[in-house]
């Protein structure tokens, strides 16, 4: 064993209470990190997954990230004269064109796409209107790119199909309407159309907002409903890789030209509210390890006090300032390394705990345990973390530890 | 005057720095030869410990020059000269100044572990070796705290020794013992210059201690007033200082 490791470790072993506070005040900051970085993790992972998974990954609207120019606009915009009061050019609402550019995406390498069609209706049941989004689908393209027929609690998607008239609604809407699989109910839309159709399925995707505000027909239906033949608003994508969504949507965009919006675009406002949670979680916890190397710190800084006699001695038996700095900072890494591997097994034991966890959130109907990630990327982020404020911790009493000099210690001892 | 020298001081001075500057030594010249048992003598305050931290490399004069074997250390830096005070010099100190937490045995192997020339192995071998021969071969495994002042000193005297030092330069080294072990620690120190050729230079004001040895350097308010061999005691190289 190396000279300077040797006596760091006598010092510590000698110090037995105040070393173990020391490295208890570390593993308590590694344990609280794994635990919390794993509920925050967990949570986050979660949500993001629910929200890739009930929602196409990149979707095409039938809308201009920059409205386009008017003709006038074009041929007179850098003109002399203001033009006022341009009546823009009707355009025709819906996706030029879909089924070609379906085809053309879909042959895209690990993407799947689906056409729909969507518009406001009102469903009235008996005395009860409720408004929702009719969403016109193709089954076949539609379980490629959406979570639906998971979702699925009565009936199936392709019921759509062997049903004339058929609707899908979300659980919480049917409950809401008091109608269930088998009824018909009336779907008027905005165009002033309305029709008869007929409940085959309930779906639940667990978020009260779809489950109450959606509902699937087939897009040839919708499209009779809306009063829009032969349109499509929206082509949804849905990738084998989620997170190329941002590039393949920039890409999208400028081949079709209308708007490609992926699910980090939309989901952008409420990304950032992780990230600023990530960043406050991280700064809790952080402080926790703070004050823990503030122990390492209060007990380096007394061996360096009660041992400046032993460091004059050493110096003159030829230590160095690096060695006599490495041997205080051998004792700041060792506290560390053993309260990070105390932590682990904390933090382990705490993540065990919370698996054990189940309770029923509001808005859910079964009881849900704690979403709890568990990466070991986190231990070793928590470790490294609680190793590097050891270090720092360490290094001023041992910076001050190899400045003394031997002679002015031996002087006063003699 | 036979032995090479080991340790020379050219017209060394150490002021301390400060509203008033304190000359702690001046004008010191003086050369220390191989297998010289010398002994630094002189009223409190006269410059002895200052002037063996100077020779022992603890401390920079603000004039003058130190060489050992030749060599001059003044253009040395802290890494430098902490590697020469491993490889070539030995202290032994008025209090032992061991390792608490280490054996005795520990305290012993403490510097050629530093150094790390020889294995595990021989380095316990060596250490075991020395403090049987100062007559604590049954004391190894104890802490310093379980064993007497003289028998603390002894070990001191055997880590000096650990990594054979070319002089072993010691600070009131029988100051805080009774006279047995006063008597027993000169004992070594001649048995090591006259029996294995070790060049000691002791600060003491002990002055049996000093009677003792072949020559003796006495200070007065930093100075060298006397510098010669002792009665009876073989002719040793001196330099009466200039002044």
């Amino acid at each position: 064993m190396a000279i300077d490791f040797s006596i760091a470790l006598t010092h510590l072993r000698n110090r037995r209470r105040q070393t173990a506070v020391s490295v208890m005040g570390v593993a308590l900051g590694v344990g609280f990190f794994v635990a919390v970085s794993s509920l925050m993790r967990g949570s986050e992972r979660d949500f993001i997954e629910k929200l890739v998974d009930s929602a196409p990954h990149i979707t095409v609207k039938d809308e201009y990230r920059q409205p386009p120019l008017q003709p006038v606009e074009r041929l007179y915009g850098a003109g002399a004269v203001s033009l006022r009061s341009l009546k823009p050019r009707d355009e025709v609402r819906g996706i030029r064109n879909y089924k070609a550019k379906l085809e053309v995406l879909s042959r895209l390498d690990g993407v799947a796409v689906a056409p729909a069609l969507l518009g406001q209706v009102i469903l009235r049941y008996g005395a009860k209107d409720m408004s929702a989004t009719l969403n016109g689908i193709e089954p076949a393209r539609e379980r490629l790119v959406t979570q639906l027929v998971d979702d699925m609690i009565v009936g199936a998607l392709d019921d759509l199909e062997t049903t004339a008239n058929g609707i899908i609604i979300g659980r919480s809407l049917a409950g809401k309407l008091k109608a269930g699989v088998g009824d018909n109910i009336s779907v008027i839309s905005t165009a002033g159309v309305v029709r008869k159709m007929k409940v085959v399925g309930l779906f639940s995707t667990g978020v009260v907002a779809i489950d109450e505000g959606t509902v699937y027909a087939l897009i040839k239906k919708a499209q009779v409903l809306l009063d829009r033949p032969q349109t499509a608003n929206r082509l949804r994508l849905r990738l084998a890789e989620p997170n190329g969504a941002l590039a393949l949507a920039a890409d999208i965009e400028a081949r079709v030209g209308y708007l490609a919006e992926s699910w980090q675009e939309a989901n952008e406002d409420v990304l950032s509210v992780l990230v600023i949670r990530n960043a406050i979680m991280y700064s809790i916890v952080g402080a926790i390890l703070v004050v823990a190397s503030f122990g390492i710190f209060n007990i380096i800084s007394t061996v360096v006090l009660e041992k400046t006699r032993d460091i004059a001695i050493l110096k003159s038996m030829g230590f160095n300032a690096g060695d006599i700095r490495r041997i205080f900072l051998i004792e700041g890494v060792l506290v560390g390394i053993a309260g990070s591997v105390l932590g682990w097994v904390i933090g382990y034991g705490m993540l065990a705990g919370l698996a054990t966890i189940q309770f029923k959130p509001p808005g859910f109907t079964e009881e849900q345990g704690f979403p709890l990630y568990e990466g070991v990327d986190q231990y070793l982020i928590a470790g490294g973390f609680a190793l590097l404020s050891a270090t720092l911790a360490a290094y001023l009493p041992a910076r001050r530890a190899s400045a003394l000099r031997p002679v002015d210690i031996l002087r006063g001892a003699a | 005057m036979t032995g090479a020298a080991v340790i020379e001081a050219r017209g060394v001075g150490r002021v301390l720095p400060g509203p008033v500057p304190v000359t702690l030594v001046r004008d010191i010249d003086m050369t220390v030869r191989e297998a010289e048992f010398v002994a630094v003598t002189g009223p409190s305050g006269s410059g002895k410990s200052s002037l063996l931290y100077l020779l022992g490399l603890l401390d920079h004069p603000t004039s003058g020059r130190i060489l050992l074997d030749g060599e001059d250390t003044t253009a040395l830096d802290e890494r430098g000269l902490a590697d020469t005070r491993l490889r070539k010099i030995g202290f032994v100190f008025q209090f032992h100044f061991l390792l608490p937490e280490f054996t005795v045995l520990g305290n012993v192997m403490v510097p050629m572990r530093r150094l790390g020339r020889l294995s595990e192995t021989a380095m316990r071998e060596r250490a075991e070796g020395l403090l049987a021969d100062f007559g604590l071969a049954d004391q190894m495994t104890k802490r310093p705290d379980q064993v007497s002042g003289g028998q603390r000193q002894r070990v001191a005297i055997a880590r000096a020794l650990a990594n054979r030092p070319r002089v072993i330069l010691c600070d009131e080294p029988t100051g805080n013992l009774d006279t047995h072990s006063s008597a027993n620690v000169f004992e070594i120190f001649a048995g090591l210059v006259h029996a294995q050729g070790a060049t000691i230079v002791a600060v003491t004001h002990d002055l049996d201690f000093a009677a003792g040895t072949d020559r003796r350097i006495h200070l007065v308010d930093g100075r060298i007033v006397e510098d010669g061999p002792n009665r009876g005691a073989p002719a040793a190289a001196g330099t009466v200082a200039a002044s």
